[in-house]
């Protein structure tokens, strides 16, 4: 797990900082290609957003000098650049992708956007070469932690704008918002808004009714909908389950009388007034009757600010399994790389069997079938009897965090640094175990 | 074997009674996941029961415990069929614990209260406990839906609905379960009454009825608020307080007359 990442976001650096170092989509293949041939680093990739620049990588050592590249292929000097970055290896490394992934590390956390982006660069790199096995491991894994936290937790979930909300609990009481209908008291940029995300999800028609009449016809033009006379305000509103009001009227323009004529003409069927005037255009009495559902501003801006409150607290629980994700994901990864000693240990003894049955053939001149059988029998039982016990102690010691000890100590043990760097000399069958051994000899 | 059966089957509702109080403070899509499993593996060990007791002959149609066992089935027949058109658990906030409760009745005692066994009328006497205990079991769920429906309103009101913990379904929705339960009920219920009532007044061994029977005098109190309740429901829509007002009535009079097997000489001539 040679992962190493330095970037800078939102939170670290300022704009200023942020435009300098911003790669333009169309440099991005090509920056990935330069990441890839600087000294020390095997994969290498760029995420490039409007809030973050990163250059994740895996390293031969862990110890690549990533503020060079960042210094050399920005031409910018260590001063104005290093305090703003952060540098993250191995385990924090895979923390911090995951939660940029999960949209955790976003300034408006949860928003769904950066996993998009995150898989964008994913694939550019992907094209030019500059991710493999090791990146390609992380990200796909990056990628089903954001699915798992955005399917398992609410961060993301909640929408934050006034009209979104007010389409949120206009759900809440219709169900369905589908053949239901809107009517625009007051024809304003506001209440135009939450019409059209109304619409949006499934609202039926709109009327539209202003104090003058050109405007309400202008904007019932825009949404297809029906203008209606001022004067006609109170015989046809009953028709409308939700009802957005924004006039400049002094007083309160719907009454208790009101409400109870429209509950009455309605048959009791529920109506949401949204009502974003200010002075209110709805009256705290007719707030109170049954079936009448009258949100103000404030209201609103409260639910909008109780959903920032819910988010924080998913976030939390989002954070809670981005941190079980990144032991899994650590176990396993060191797992895979217990794999490469057991091969070249198995390699090692195999290598040392074959020149003895030869010395022993050299002695004893040719073998009958049976012997040689009875030969290759008895040395290969030796062998695993003797591999068994290190081969299992290797297994379970990946699961824990004594894995690089072990490791080191069988590979001393067995001198499998010296013989792993001979290996690519050797014939070997298997293309994918060579190139194993070569890793394990690149190691440390 | 049937008992056993049974209280396999109250085990699992137990686990929806704790959903039940549980939902009303928090919510957890796991636990209502569960909750469903369980109510689910409790409807299979109900049905196991109910079966085998048909199967054995031993089915006492006019024991007290055997058709409040039928009721609580039934009862959760219909909360199922609710998950199925509206994924939404939560009418059993208000239909476990009664499920439990009953289920629980029938389960503990081995030794039934006898009602009336009319071997004469046994078709009709079927068809009464079956058409009544389907309005019974239509009322609840349309009792617990106008409570829900009152809390979620409450809810709206008091401007807390937007927040995440929101185990509620949208108002309309509530309320189209429990107009649509009303509506069904209310024929099945009027059936099991005229059913009741041709069983009442033809049985040979009762001779003469009694119509000031508390059990006759509160199912036909109880039925007369159902009608109202539909009425005023079909004619000026009312729903949330008023309807709920009505409901409560409603199924109160149902417990007292369900009550009124332990005390009514009607239902107890088995045992006289």
């Amino acid at each position: 797990m040679r992962y190493q990442l330095i970037g800078l976001n939102h939170k670290s650096a300022p704009l200023e900082v942020r435009e300098r170092l911003a790669i333009p989509e169309s440099r991005l293949p090509d920056t990935c290609r330069e990441l890839t041939s600087y000294p020390g680093i095997e994969e290498g990739m760029v995420i490039s957003t409007c809030n973050r620049v990163e250059i994740i990588t895996h390293t031969v050592n862990g110890h690549a000098d990533l503020r060079g590249f960042l210094h050399e292929h920005f031409h910018l000097d260590a001063d104005s650049l290093d305090p703003h970055l952060y540098e993250f290896r191995e385990k924090d490394a895979v923390r911090h992708i995951f939660r940029v992934a999960s949209s955790l590390d976003s300034m408006v956390v949860g928003e769904a956007q950066i996993l998009g982006q995150v898989k964008e660069a994913y694939a550019t790199a992907r094209a030019v070469g500059a991710v493999r096995g090791q990146l390609d491991q992380l990200f796909s894994r990056a990628f089903a932690v954001a699915k798992r936290v955005r399917s398992e937790t609410a961060v993301g979930s909640s929408s934050v704008s006034i009209a979104s909300v007010a389409v949120e609990l206009a759900k809440k009481i219709f169900g369905s918002l589908h053949g239901k209908n809107v009517f625009i008291v007051g024809a304003g940029k506001m209440s135009e808004l939450a019409a059209r995300h109304l619409m949006a999800h499934g609202c039926a028609s709109i009327f539209v009714a202003n104090r003058t009449y050109d405007r309400a016809i202008g904007l019932a033009q825009k949404f297809n909908g029906q203008a209606i006379k001022f004067d006609d305000l109170y015989s046809t509103c009953d028709r409308a389950d939700i009802v957005i009001t924004s006039t400049g009227a002094p007083h309160a323009i719907f009454r208790r009388e009101h409400g109870e004529q429209f509950l009455a003409r309605r048959k009791n069927r529920p109506m949401f007034f949204i009502d974003i005037a200010v002075p209110r255009d709805v009256s705290q009495d007719m707030a109170k009757l049954d079936g009448i559902f009258a949100y103000d501003i404030d209201d609103l801006q409260q639910a909008v600010s109780s959903h920032a409150a819910d988010r924080r607290k998913e976030a939390e629980r989002a954070e809670g399994i981005i941190a079980s994700e990144v032991e899994k994901f650590e176990a396993r990864i060191s797992t895979l790389d217990v794999v490469p000693t057991i091969v070249s240990l198995q390699d090692h003894l195999e290598t040392i069997r074959q020149a003895e049955i030869d010395r022993v053939r050299g002695r004893m001149g040719q073998l009958t079938p049976e012997q040689e059988i009875a030969l290759e029998a008895l040395t290969r039982g030796i062998i695993n009897k003797v591999m068994h016990t290190p081969i299992t102690t290797l297994k379970t010691a990946a699961k824990e965090s004594e894995a690089t000890t072990v490791v080191d100590v069988v590979r001393r043990l067995f001198n499998l640094q010296v013989k792993a760097k001979e290996a690519p000399a050797e014939p070997t069958s298997n293309k994918e175990e060579s190139g194993k051994k070569a890793e394990v000899g690149t190691r440390q | 074997m049937s008992l056993l059966w049974l209280r396999f089957a109250l085990g699992c509702y137990f686990v929806g009674l704790v959903y039940a109080f549980v939902a009303l403070t928090r919510t957890s899509d796991l636990f209502s996941r569960i909750a469903l499993h369980a109510a689910t593996m409790g409807m299979v060990f109900h049905f196991v029961s109910l079966t085998e007791l048909f199967l054995s002959g031993q089915i006492v149609w006019a024991s007290v415990h055997n058709s409040e066992s039928l009721l609580a089935f039934l009862s959760m027949v219909f909360f199922m069929i609710i998950y199925a058109l509206y994924q939404t658990t939560s009418p059993g906030v208000v239909v476990f614990p009664v499920v439990f409760f009953l289920t629980f009745v029938a389960a503990v005692d081995e030794q039934p209260v006898l009602l009336t066994a009319f071997v004469s009328h046994k078709g009709w006497l079927i068809a009464h406990i079956m058409l009544i205990f389907t309005g019974y079991a239509a009322l609840l769920v349309s009792f617990g839906a106008s409570l829900l429906y009152l809390l979620q309103e409450r809810r709206l009101k008091a401007k807390k609905a937007t927040s995440l913990i929101a185990f509620l379904p949208a108002l309309e929705v509530i309320d189209q379960i429990g107009y649509r339960s009303l509506l069904l009920g209310f024929p099945f219920m009027t059936l099991g009454l005229i059913t009741g009532s041709v069983v009442a007044i033809t049985a040979p061994t009762i001779g003469r009825v009694d119509f000031l029977d508390p059990k006759i005098l509160l199912s036909v109190l109880m039925w007369a608020v159902y009608m109202v309740m539909v009425f005023t429901r079909w004619n000026s829509g009312w729903r949330g307080r008023r309807a709920a007002f009505l409901a409560t009535f409603a199924f109160v009079a149902a417990l007292a007359a369900w009550a009124a097997n332990y005390f009514s000489a009607m239902h107890r001539f088995g045992t006289s």
